[in-house]
């Protein structure tokens, strides 16, 4: 029988992984959701986050709230990245076989990898936690970073704002509508462009806030790329390929399989989770919350 | 008149004078070039001929060079069992993967080739006792060759090559041979129905084809032949590692295909051809080999879709045209 409160510690080390995950994941899947495309370069957007938060953080010093506006800066900068690219490269191969369109979303991961190597180089980087949050705190015998809780907490009030969004604003209903029939929006008058290269730039800056945001935990190296979007793409096909919740759910048991894992078979974690999105994709290929393809 | 000239044999018999001309490095990146050449045109069986868009054809790759490398390594088995062996084992979990992923369409196959694909990569990479786990399995041993150098020594010019000289003849008669096979399989029947499945599904499932038999058989014969592929880069490799199977080789094969041309035959050949002699040729300037690989990919995809042998045929076409004109 372990000790509850490692299984507690445990678990919640898996929620913060998830809620992570959950914050990447939700932009490959909304992209997903929206264009039909697997942005393979998602996962080097999360990495830019990543190294433009350190280098914003380099050139505002380490004050009080210098870790949040690197954060936020370097979000802010992903999405316009983002933008750039679907307005002027990524638009003009709507239409065409999805082939091209992976394979283009592929190339950005070699070009964006090696522009950061040059413009940052090969040594590993990281940022400390932000001041305020560099404790811990104790719990039914468990010690959990504030870092780590302040993660745990964010996750769910993105899913929220973000569900809200999606169901109650305008640009929500618009958004739905293009996952749904993308021919009648754009004849009903919506600039279905616009609305596209808007959800890249949404899509992005999650991607960049989860990179930005990673930093105090993981090493910042060149590589983090191919690594996470991997882990990102498991959890959005476990959850369902493009549903909002699924993308949270599948999250969620991604981190419990990988932290539980660990413990159980420590050799075959990585193996267990494609395990089950492989057991997933076999079963109900849309993911457990998605709806098939028509 | 130029369609009378017999390429195949011609560009088989220059490739037999490479380690005459006496650079042991260009042997070296020909004997590269002849196995990528085998791995893609496998790829293509896929891609280019049935319409299925893999991205885990790392897997059968991983598995031929895993088998032939634990075979000859630690069983001691010769060559000439451990070569069909690889080829076998990489068919039969193409045919336990293919049976799912047949199943599914267009995004959702392409996922699931790549999960099955990260799972025969996790475990090549943490089942140390079998595969070495991380670090590989290093020093796969060449084919024996004695036979071969006592008859060389009988006849004139062909004596006095190195074990990897030789190798690189042997790798070039089994691809060749391998491509040949392939070439029949598609100009058959079978290979025509690939064809008008990746035209129009619905209307060859009308007709009364089992369109999913017909996808699996190809991905059967497809992983076979990438494991065979596979089975070859170890040796030549001389070693055999995990990232044989990651899917970031997926995409490197992929990229060939496209690369050279998925509408043809010889495409995938030209294609490696193409992108393995470009980066030798880049990396003596530049550590940024993914960054110019990246471009490319992205000028072939903008400005030609058809890749080199789309973009040799339309301007042999328009030649013709110009011709007629005239």
């Amino acid at each position: 029988m372990p000790d509850l409160s490692f299984v507690f510690a445990q678990s919640l080390s898996g929620l913060t992984a998830a809620m992570f995950l959950f914050l990447i994941a939700s932009g490959l899947s909304l992209i997903f959701g929206v264009l039909r495309v697997l942005n393979f370069a998602h996962g080097t957007f999360y990495m830019l986050g990543a190294y433009s938060a350190y280098q914003i953080v380099q050139w505002l010093g380490t004050g009080p709230v210098s870790f949040w506006v690197a954060a936020l800066g370097a979000a802010t900068s992903v999405a316009l990245l983002g933008g750039i690219v679907e307005r002027f490269l990524f638009q003009r191969l709507y239409g065409k076989e999805e082939l091209y369109q992976l394979l283009f979303t592929y190339a950005l991961v070699l070009v964006l990898g090696d522009a950061a190597k040059i413009i940052w180089g090969t040594q590993q980087k990281s940022l400390s936690r932000p001041p305020g949050l560099t404790g811990a705190l104790s719990l039914f015998g468990a010690t959990i970073p504030y870092y780590n809780l302040f993660i745990i907490l964010l996750g769910p009030a993105i899913a929220l704002g973000f569900w809200f969004a999606l169901q109650r604003t305008r640009a929500g209903r618009f958004i739905r509508a293009a996952a749904l029939d993308r021919e009648t929006l754009g004849a009903l008058g919506v600039n279905v462009n616009a609305l596209y290269t808007g959800v890249f730039v949404l899509a992005s800056f999650l991607g960049g806030l989860g990179g930005a945001l990673i930093t105090p935990m993981r090493a910042i190296v060149p590589g983090m790329d191919t690594e996470v979007i991997v882990e990102a793409f498991v959890v959005v096909v476990i959850g369902g390929l493009g549903s909002f919740w699924g993308t949270f759910l599948g999250a969620l048991i991604y981190g419990q399989v990988l932290s539980f894992g660990i413990l159980f078979f420590p050799r075959f974690s990585i193996f267990s989770i494609f395990a089950l999105m492989a057991a997933v994709l076999i079963i109900r290929p849309w993911g457990l919350l998605g709806k098939p393809l028509k | 008149m130029i369609n009378k000239i017999p390429w195949a044999l011609v560009v088989l018999v220059a490739a037999f004078f490479v380690p005459a001309a006496g650079s042991r490095y260009y042997t070296f990146l020909a004997n590269d070039v002849v196995i990528w050449a085998l791995f893609a045109t496998s790829l293509n069986l896929l891609v280019g001929y049935t319409g299925l868009v893999s991205f885990g054809h790392a897997a059968y790759f991983g598995i031929g060079a895993y088998a032939t490398g634990i075979l000859m390594k630690k069983m001691g088995v010769s060559f000439l069992l451990a070569f069909p062996a690889a080829g076998v084992l990489a068919g039969l979990f193409a045919l336990l993967f293919g049976f799912f992923c047949v199943r599914l369409t267009r995004i959702y196959f392409a996922m699931l080739t790549l999960a099955f694909a990260q799972i025969v990569w996790a475990i090549c990479f943490k089942w140390n006792e079998v595969t070495g786990g991380e670090q590989g399995m290093p020093e796969i041993p060449y084919p024996d060759f004695g036979w071969l150098e006592r008859v060389a020594a009988w006849l004139p010019f062909v004596g006095g090559y190195r074990t990897s000289e030789y190798f690189y003849f042997l790798t070039l008669l089994l691809v060749a041979g391998c491509l040949w096979l392939l070439r029949r399989v598609v100009g058959s029947p079978f290979g025509r129905m690939l064809t008008t499945i990746r035209e129009n599904p619905e209307r060859a499932e009308f007709i009364g084809v089992n369109v999913r038999r017909y996808e699996l058989a190809a991905f059967v014969v497809a992983g076979a032949f990438a494991g065979l592929a596979g089975g070859l880069f170890g040796i030549f490799n001389r070693g055999v590692f995990p990232d044989f199977a990651y899917w970031t080789k997926s995409s490197e094969v992929l990229i060939m295909t496209l690369l050279g041309g998925m509408a043809t035959f010889i495409g995938p050949a030209l294609g490696a051809l193409a992108l393995i002699w470009l980066n030798q040729q880049i990396v003596s300037y530049t550590q940024y080999w993914p960054l110019i690989l990246g471009t490319i990919l992205i000028v072939l995809l903008f400005v030609f879709p058809g890749g080199i042998a789309g973009a040799v045929e339309s301007a042999v076409r328009r030649l013709r045209r110009r011709r007629q004109v005239a």
